[in-house]
């Protein structure tokens, strides 16, 4: 089976009014199905435009950048979205919930977009709640509940789509360390399960849950190394 | 699709119910503007059924030709002021145009009208029996004057309720009494039924009947035996109204032997005319309605499209999040549309209501007769439609074509 994520040579220029930005230069990765990576680098570095690229927000400039064999470079935005929806879930620093809006429609989303039947996507973000410990908090907004539930709650929402990769950007940034620590149990209990779990992070005992370590500076792969034996994955 | 819809549904309704007083306010503009065409539309039509029906008072396919002026050493006199009208004219165009179906004439003058020790002055009109049928006058009680009444020039009348009204006492039974007119008694045979106001604004029942040859011979005093002061006919058809009228034209100017660049020294004016004069009035008026109503609904329409370009901006990060798990341009777009509908329609059927209680209200209070009708209503549904479409679609588009990472980011 070919690789999940084939990055070659990913170039990324930004226009800044007359100052071109270079945010990627000539970035080449390979990420397999399965693996728990995390990505560090200071602020600047261009992770987060790694980031945004893996997760089919962006588009390169130059370079190629396969998604499961799919050519993401050259889709319109609809597709996009289609890859986005089918098979990537975020997890973000600020949670991004949708505010006055219930813990269980939140995690509803993606199915809504989906076009899954009000009963289906009820049924699904339930149990997605259930994943993450949120049962019984199904109808709290994200107003009534706290950082860490909330994270949770966009964990669900992540992973109710059951996507091949999670890409989680700085997921414990806004977090105390007992919530940090929750957050990426869950996280790594998703990975054991088998799902690809990205990590952009900047924090190294929050690195340290990652079985492979990619540092980004200036816009390049400064560093790619395998931090820990890969954990077994379950049901590949 | 249709959960999809549903759910956007509800979003909108809970969105715009969470901000109510602006939702309120944004709607202010369409409520107005859908409840004045409502209301103004209702009187219009109101209006304009009054008036036909005034002019079905006059009797149907009606031409009427009265005496032009007449010129004495350059002074001209009043219209109807000369005697070139007369009965054989009348009797002339029966005989030559075919689709007259009736001819009648009158005279006419203001006298005293006495019962007892009442006395009323009123309009006395000397005119043929066919006169009374075409101009449609029934009777509440007795009936018309016949031929032979004509003829024999018989002292009878006929009464019109305002008449009837000045000098009889209520409950008192006027066909049967003699009444006086310049001192000559007649026998009253007839009482018509009220007509109203005419389209000029006269009091149509404030009449009495005579036949025409007793009127010129024993109480006007006429000059000119066999003047008239209007001769009257009716077609079978309204379609024959126009060629009727212009043939009329045609035997008149040879009977009064008019050479060519000669003026008419009569009349004519047919009830088509009547008409029309009235449905320019409101033509006008529709004009006038439109314009208020396409203002106002602008102005809605802008009202909305303000306020959800606001909505789109404060909603920067919830777009990106819908559109990083997975939205698409059509799903946001759909999204904000269905807000702007929301606005416009909901707007649009309480605009609805307060114009029919506005018309009512005109009705009970003014005594205006209003007409509400289902089409009007359905128009200014539809409108409110169409206003929250075309002034949503720039918000929507604009909201659907953000671009995720730019939104995402948006403080």
């Amino acid at each position: 089976m070919n690789p999940l994520i084939v990055g070659e040579d990913i170039w990324k220029v930004y226009r800044v009014g007359d100052v071109e930005v270079q945010a990627l230069r000539g970035v080449s990765v390979t990420i397999e199905r399965g693996e728990f990576v995390a990505i560090m680098g200071s602020s600047g570095s261009g992770k987060s435009t790694l980031m945004n690229m893996l997760g089919c927000l962006d588009q390169p400039t130059k370079g190629q950048y396969r998604l499961n064999g799919v050519d993401v470079g050259q889709l319109r935005p609809d597709q996009l979205a289609e890859i986005r929806n089918q098979q990537i879930g975020f997890v973000f620093q600020s949670f991004n919930l949708i505010p006055r809006t219930s813990a269980l429609e939140n995690a509803q989303l993606p199915l809504f977009y989906r076009g899954l039947s009000l009963k289906e996507q009820r049924t699904l973000a339930s149990a997605a709640l259930q994943r993450v410990g949120l049962k019984g908090r199904e109808h709290h907004s994200p107003t009534q509940l706290s950082g860490g539930q909330q994270q949770r709650v966009a964990i669900a929402r992540a992973l109710v789509t059951s996507p091949s990769l999670l890409l989680a950007d700085e997921p414990t940034g806004n977090l105390d360390t007992e919530s940090s620590q929750d957050i990426m149990g869950i996280l790594e209990g998703l990975n054991r399960e088998g799902m690809t779990v990205i990590l952009v992070t900047h924090e190294v005992d929050i690195a340290a849950y990652a079985s492979r370590e990619i540092v980004v500076k200036d816009g390049q792969i400064l560093s790619d190394r395998a931090t820990k034996e890969r954990s077994q994955a379950v049901g590949v | 699709m249709l959960a999809f819809m549903w759910l956007t549904v509800i979003t909108a309704l809970r969105v715009l119910g969470r901000n109510r007083l602006r939702a309120g306010l944004t709607m202010l503009g369409i409520i107005i503007g859908v409840g004045a065409v409502i209301a103004m539309v209702s009187i219009g039509e109101g209006a304009k059924q009054a008036v036909q029906k005034q002019i079905a008072t006059m009797g149907t396919n009606v031409i009427m030709i009265f005496p032009s002026y007449m010129t004495i050493g350059g002074v001209r006199g009043a219209q109807g002021g000369a005697v070139t009208l007369t009965v054989a004219d009348a009797l002339e165009l029966k005989k030559r145009i075919p689709t007259l179906s009736e001819t009648g004439w009158l005279i006419r003058s203001t006298m005293q009208i006495v019962n007892g020790n009442r006395n009323w002055n009123g309009s006395v009109q000397g005119a043929s029996p066919s006169y009374v049928t075409i101009r449609d006058w029934s009777f509440s009680s007795g009936g018309s004057f016949t031929q032979t009444d004509m003829e024999s020039a018989a002292r009878v009348a006929l009464l019109g309720q305002t008449v009837v009204e000045n000098i009889f006492e209520p409950g008192e039974e006027p066909v049967g009494a003699i009444i006086r007119i310049k001192n000559v008694p007649f026998r009253v045979i007839g009482v018509l039924s009220p007509k109203g106001q005419s389209v000029q604004g006269t009091d149509q029942d404030d009449v009495v009947f005579i036949p025409f040859t007793t009127a010129e011979r024993k109480v006007f005093g006429t000059l000119f035996l066999g003047s008239v002061g209007g001769v009257f006919v009716s077609t079978e058809r309204t379609e024959d109204l126009a060629d009727a009228a212009e043939q009329i034209r045609q035997v008149m100017r040879a009977r009064h032997r008019l050479q060519g660049e000669q003026p008419d020294d009569f009349t004519i004016r047919t009830q088509v005319e009547i008409g029309k004069v009235q449905e320019g009035t409101s033509e006008t008026l529709t004009v006038m309605l439109m314009i208020i109503a396409s203002v106002s609904l602008l102005v809605g329409g802008i009202g909305i499209m303000n306020i959800l370009l606001v909505s789109v901006t404060e909603r920067t990060r919830e777009i990106g999040i819908r559109m990083a798990v997975g939205a698409k341009r059509f799903h946001i777009l759909i999204q904000f549309l269905i807000e702007a509908l929301t606005l416009s329609v909901v707007g649009g059927c309480i605009g609805i209501l307060f114009g029919v209680l506005a018309a009512r209200l005109t009705t009970v209070i003014a005594g205006w007769p209003t007409i509400i009708s289902s089409d009007t209503i359905a128009v200014a549904f539809v409108f409110s439609v169409v206003v929250g479409l075309f002034f949503g679609l720039y918000p929507a588009n604009k909201a659907a074509r953000l671009n995720p990472i730019d939104a995402l980011r948006y403080e």
